[in-house]
């Protein structure tokens, strides 16, 4: 009843999908073909290509494609804390609310996740003032470059990824001690 | 219900949407090409100095080094192209030459291994949000140094 000719609209759906699905999967550019690296450098082949040390790690939707804070959490890296011996490792398990009078969701800021990252100076007190409520905060400032903007939207997820920061709920209580930023 | 389905499923509907389909595809598949998220072209002396610039994988070192271990024990700004750094520095054992000294990692004598990048190609960090939104076309080489090499 259905003709051979009839049934190849579908297959090609089918196939294409497939390749749909597989495009979702992650993937990284070899060195050669990234755009910045120069194919013609005879050293490339010696460098490690992003694929091989980045499929491993946890994923995740944006940026390099990595959840760089569950890597460090669930122990799939274990980078160097210091160079120096004399370096304090300091990891405080402090949240901040911020944006607390604004329309998009309120702010919840982790020390925790940052300070296995970096140093407290590495913000304090250029960036930031350590005083809750200090700091005017201004998205145009961070997709300039400013701010949370210094590494979200460079190292760090992306500011296209709203809820990420914006992640707290405005029309419940925030939690019994809370400390509230700006 | 079934004969209005019935009218909808039709060879020249179905040949309509597998071909939509196809268009789709190739646009996802041939994407432009894009470094990964956060590599740093350095370029503040290499192109005069007819090297290629430097190119730093973020992803790489982050892997072995946390933040803090570069940007506060080692002293490096977080701003692409913000930090002097110069060879006579890197072979005193400052800045990258805190590790690359052939005993952490290579040395100053694999030249090719850092300066990576294609010639011309600006100071930046690829793929930021400042590239996409603020500055978009500094990630391509100038076309006069382009090709170059």
């Amino acid at each position: 009843m259905v003709s051979t000719i009839s049934r190849l609209p579908v297959l090609i759906l089918l196939l294409v999908s497939m390749a749909a699905w597989a495009q979702t999967a992650r993937q990284w550019l070899p060195l050669a073909k990234d755009g910045i690296h120069d194919p013609r450098n005879p050293a490339l082949r010696l460098l490690q290509e992003p694929a091989a040390a980045l499929s491993r790690l946890p994923a995740d939707g944006a940026g390099n494609q990595v959840n760089w804070v569950h890597a460090l959490e669930r122990g799939v890296i274990n980078p160097r804390t210091n160079i120096l011996p004399e370096t304090q490792v300091m990891v405080i398990d402090v949240d901040i609310y911020l944006n607390l009078r604004g329309g998009t969701p309120i702010v919840r800021f982790p020390h925790r996740a940052h300070t296995m990252w970096l140093d407290c100076t590495n913000c304090h007190q250029q960036l930031f003032a350590s005083k809750a409520g200090a700091n005017k905060l201004s998205m145009e400032a961070m997709l300039k470059g400013e701010q949370c903007g210094v590494c979200h939207g460079a190292v760090a997820f992306p500011l296209t990824e709203c809820a990420r920061c914006h992640n707290t709920p405005r029309n419940q209580p925030l939690p019994v001690g809370a400390i509230r930023g700006s | 219900m079934r004969t209005e389905f019935r009218k909808f499923y039709r060879p020249g509907v179905l040949w309509a949407l597998a071909l939509l389909a196809a268009i789709a595809g190739t646009m996802i598949t041939t994407s432009e090409a894009q470094a990964e998220y956060g590599d740093v072209v350095i370029n503040n002396h290499s192109d005069a100095a007819g090297m290629r610039p430097v190119v730093f994988p973020h992803w790489f070192h982050r892997v072995r080094f946390r933040c803090k271990v570069c940007h506060a024990d080692l002293g490096f700004k977080f701003k692409a192209g913000g930090n002097d750094i110069n060879m006579v520095k890197i072979i005193d054992g400052q800045f990258c030459g805190s590790c690359h000294n052939g005993k952490v990692a290579w040395a100053v004598d694999s030249c090719d291994l850092c300066h990576s990048g294609k010639p011309g190609t600006p100071t930046q960090v690829h793929e930021s949000t400042i590239n996409l939104l603020v500055t978009p076309g500094a990630l391509t080489p100038a076309p006069a140094a382009a090709g170059k090499r």
